[in-house]
């Protein structure tokens, strides 16, 4: 068995057929993991007995004849911000170094109740808090496909686990991009499926209005069949939404000829032309298969980022407030009054890029502030809403480019945090919106650094977007 | 800080102000699960045991609306005459406090559950006629509660550390609001009665104050009677009982008054009333107020009452007590000081409606309810929910006296067997041949009888001392066991003697 190059399917034959059993994959995956961990730094904690642990329900499954779920034996890497009952979850994050969460994620209980191996726990920036991995306090990711490179952020380690093979797929995070910007730098598929479909049970909040978890794979399929697993309501999430799950898989392999697809103009000005050739011949891909293609305009994205990042940090000042020192975090020891713990704690506890966006956050919901920050952001918000809307009156989809350029050396762009934040500019829009959005590999630069097509539809449309994804996929093939 | 520190101002130049006051009052709703999760709000677990991932605020963790909390809220507010707002949203109010496990409080900010209602008060003063007066209701809004911080008890280290018990953590409250409306400490008192007697009929909480189920802020401002501007407010936090209440208000009003008589300003801030020494003490400044930074709670959709389902809660409620003071007033002839003793609690009116329903005279019911049977309740400690004595019967005790069959004498004595037996008062009367003695052949015949033993006394009431009839009416009464009508034996001896 050759872990980096199996999926879903072919390990769902592969148990059928007796060639692996689901504990002989786990016992694969947390080998190859410790091996190939060191090169990328892309786990922050190993899971081996828990993987190994429902490998062997897997297996009795089988024996008995049982249906073993539809990810029986793949190896699946959780976000670090992702909670796992028993498996320490530290949000990439100094101050909770040794928490131990007492109860796992929806995703995670769904997930492994179809049977997937939960191999380790990804690196991912503080609170995925990043575009780069660089602002984890367990080190950065390491991109595997260029080593000196980033892989993205902020779901760097997810994305890099599975470019690198040590797992089949993976849970990541997304509040502005966190899943499709590292599934385009390290040339893997990345979903961030409409607000609502996955629960956020157990995803420690950044910024609760944006923030979703999404699956990657290196396959589209293969993304499809764990969002399949995880997607639809949860009652432990208010904010889950009812609508039917439709069969993602089965979307991947439909025709897609006369689905018509929009190229909004905002997002190709100013885009690096190495990236622009790139996303071009993608679309004379999609052209020779039948889908039509039209301009249209997002005219709002203008003020997306800075829309985004108001309310990001308003909401995260506030989700950040928990982790004080008190209960299951970091605690300073060297205080003597209470006011003095808290500063203490949360100043050894969190990161630069943490404490700027709690800093930014608290100061505009501050009194006399809310109204023109704020307010005005949400007001922003319904406004980005409202062009995508009228967009998909005339299109299927949207598609753009997921990054204006490629993954960069590390360290580049640390000192700049502005220019960090403008690599967002693509892909924050979708999560503004609450639309669902991917990241398709779509080609390489000369330098042979992977660029990812961004394929943006309406809300609860994902089948609309592993159709196109799909035959894209096949097409390139 | 000391009490010598503190200046108060004399009665008589606290007479010369008016005194405004609003209440901010915190309410335990009576779910039987926390606000946002399903740990129990079950009081007295051990410390840090009914408690969940939500309720610890554990990394994850999302809120779920409890639908329980959202009726009585509702029925609350539709108790105090509010509006429901159709569509309201909870929000996050932020701050740091070791027993606040997320470092915010989910409540409501600019969209409450509940606006614009009222609340009709008696107001009892000491020694001064009884008047009513409207409240004004601002808002009703939801919220969740914080842990509990044990600073003092039986933990050895308690000098150097806090201990923390979180299993009040998201216990669901009602704040309610008033207008500041209230002129007297008298009058914040009976507000704060009569809103814990709505809550306690409609079983929306209840309000057991020494568990905190009840809680009251008061805003208090003195200003020149006449004056229209309002003084500038204190607002004293956190009083769990009427006398602490009564206490602070009039406290804070004496401060005030003193302080703006010395030409002094009185400073927007927050007091804490100190029980020990009866007085209240700065907390924090208008400027050192906390910058709550409220927003929209982005876990939680929006809480929406549908206007069926409003009304169908509202359908659910009982009669309030203001409402059934009145009719008491009204059906039984009932004083206002008795109405509002029967009214006190549900159970209490409930009990005393029924006795009332099965008698012939509701207002002499009244009197033994109050009397007799809360006497004897008292006596063996326990409610009127558990009395031996069902309340036809004793609807049926007070009949029989109407009816002329016993004196209320022999009533007395039938209630104490009733109470001790459960048995009904005509099977009593019957049984020990307690019934009251109205033949006048049989009256007469005793008459005769005492007449002829006392021929003294006879003489002495011939002679003018008239006063003697008490006596022969005892002699009388005593040898007829008590039986006899006392009306018809006056009657009777009175013609004898003419
Ligand atoms: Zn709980």
């Amino acid at each position: 068995m050759n872990l980096a190059q199996l999926t879903i399917p072919q390990i769902q034959q592969g148990l059928k057929d007796k060639q692996f059993s689901a504990v002989e994959l786990a016992t694969e995956a947390a080998q190859f993991a410790a091996a190939e961990n060191p090169k990328t730094n892309a786990y922050i904690t190993l899971s081996p007995d828990r993987a190994l642990a429902t490998a062997r329900l897997v297996d009795e499954k089988i024996a008995r004849g049982e249906d073993a779920g539809a990810l029986a034996g793949v190896p699946v890497a959780v976000k670090d911000v992702i909670v796992t009952k028993g498996v320490r979850t530290t949000c990439g994050s100094k101050i909770l170094a040794n928490y131990i969460p007492p109860y796992d994620a929806t995703a995670v209980e769904r997930l492994e109740q179809a049977g997937g191996l939960v191999v380790g726990k990804a690196n991912c920036d503080e609170f995925a808090m990043g575009s780069s991995n660089e602002n984890s306090a367990f080190g950065p990711v390491r991109n595997p496909v260029a080593l000196d490179r980033v892989p993205g952020g902020s779901s760097g380690g997810s994305a890099a686990v599975v470019a690198q093979g040590t797992a089949v797929v993976s849970l990541g995070s997304d509040t502005g991009g966190s899943i499709r910007q590292p599934a385009s730098f390290c040339g893997v598929v990345g979903v961030t499926p409409t607000y609502g479909r996955v629960s956020r049970y157990g995803l420690s909040a950044y910024a609760s209005s944006l923030d979703h978890i999404g699956p990657f794979g290196r396959t589209v399929e293969d993304a499809a069949a764990l969002l399949g697993v995880i997607a639809g309501r949860d009652e432990w999430d208010s904010t889950s939404a009812a609508a039917p799950v439709e069969d993602y898989v089965a979307a991947c392999r439909q025709d897609v000829r006369g689905m018509k697809i929009g190229l909004p103009k905002e997002y190709f000005a100013g885009l690096a032309a190495e990236t622009g050739d790139i996303i071009a011949a993608a679309v004379e891909t999609l052209k020779s298969l039948g889908v039509e293609v039209v301009d249209v305009s997002l005219p709002a994205t203008d003020y997306a980022v800075a829309c985004y990042y108001i309310i990001a940090t308003a909401e995260a000042s506030s989700n950040l407030a928990r982790y004080d020192g008190v209960r299951y975090t970091h605690r300073s020891d060297s205080s003597r009054t209470l006011a003095e713990m808290y500063r203490n704690s949360r100043g050894e506890g969190f990161g630069a890029e943490c404490k700027r966006r709690i800093m930014l956050g608290t100061y505009v919901l501050s009194h006399g502030y809310y109204d023109a920050y704020y307010l005005k952001a949400q007001k922003v918000r319904a406004l980005i809403a409202q062009d995508f809307a009228r967009a998909f009156e005339q299109v299927d989809a949207i598609v753009t480019p997921v990054s204006p350029f490629p993954a960069w050396k590390l360290g580049e762009k640390v000192d700049d945090p502005v220019a960090m934040y403008l690599s967002d500019i693509y892909t924050i829009t979708c999560d503004l919106a609450g639309i669902p959005g991917m990241s398709v590999p779509c080609g390489a630069t000369p330098e042979g650094l992977p660029v990812g097509m961004q394929i943006l539809t309406k809300h609860f449309d994902e089948s609309g977007m592993f159709r196109l994804a799909g035959a894209f996929e096949r097409a390139r093939a | 800080m000391a009490s010598s520190t503190i200046e108060l101002a004399a009665p008589d130049v606290i007479a010369k102000y008016e005194v405004v006051i609003g209440l901010e009052v915190h309410v335990q709703l009576a779910t039987n699960t926390k606000i946002f999760c399903s740990c129990p709000t079950s009081f007295g677990a051990p410390p840090n045991t009914n408690v969940c991932p939500v309720c610890l605020g554990l990394p994850g963790a999302l809120p779920v609306m409890n639908r329980r909390a959202v009726e009585l809220g509702s029925q609350a507010a539709i108790s105090l005459h509010c509006n429901v707002n159709p569509f309201s949203r909870m929000a996050r109010k932020n701050y740091f406090y070791p027993d606040l496990p997320k470092g915010y409080q989910i409540s409501q900010f600019d969209q409450p559950l509940a606006e614009h209602g009222f609340l009709d008060i008696t107001v009892t003063p000491e020694g001064e006629p009884a008047y009513k007066k409207r409240v004004g209701i601002t808002r009703l809004h939801l919220e969740d509660d914080a842990g509990k911080s044990l600073h003092d008890g039986s933990f050895k280290d308690m000098d150097r550390y806090t201990y923390i018990d979180l299993n009040r953590s998201g216990t669901p409250l009602a704040e309610i609001v008033s207008e500041p409306d209230m002129r007297s400490s008298d009058e914040a008192v009976a507000y704060l009665t009569e809103l814990k007697q709505v809550m306690q009929y409609i079983n929306a909480s209840t309000c057991d104050m020494e568990k905190g189920h009840l809680r009251a802020d008061a805003n208090v401002s003195v200003r020149l009677k006449g004056a229209e501007k309002l003084g500038t407010r204190a607002e004293v936090k956190n009083l769990n009982s009427f006398r602490f209440l009564k206490a602070a208000i009039e406290f804070e009003v004496a401060r005030q008054v003193a302080i703006v008589e010395a030409g002094g300003k009185i400073h927007q801030e927050t007091r804490l009333y100190d029980t020990e020494s009866g007085e209240t003490v700065g907390m924090r400044s208008k400027e050192q107020a906390h910058d709550y930074r409220y927003f929209p709670e982005p876990d939680l959709v929006p809480v929406r009452v549908s206007e069926k389902w409003r009304e169908q809660l509202r359908a659910e409620l009982p009669e309030l007590p203001f409402d059934r003071r009145a009719r008491f007033i009204n059906d039984y002839g009932l004083r206002e000081y008795d109405a509002q003793v029967l009214t006190a609690t549900r159970d209490m009116s409930d009990y005393y409606e029924q006795a009332a329903k099965a008698s012939e005279d509701p207002k002499g019911t009244a009197n033994f309810v109050m009397g007799d049977l809360m006497g004897a309740l008292k006596g063996e400690g326990k409610e009127i929910s558990e009395s031996p004595v069902p309340p036809e019967h004793m609807g049926e005790l007070a009949t029989l006296i109407k009816r002329g069959e016993i004196s209320g004498k022999l009533a007395k004595e039938i209630f104490v067997k009733m109470f001790a037996e459960g048995t009904r008062p005509s099977v009593i009367m019957e049984r020990d041949g307690l019934k009251q003695i109205s033949d006048t052949g049989a009256i007469e015949k005793i008459i005769d009888e005492v007449l002829a033993a006392n021929p003294k006394q006879v003489e002495q009431y011939k002679s003018g001392k008239t006063a003697v009839a008490g006596f022969l009416v005892g002699q009388v009464m005593k040898l007829s066991k008590g039986q006899a009508n006392p009306g018809t034996v006056n009657e009777m001896l009175a013609k004898k003697l003419a």
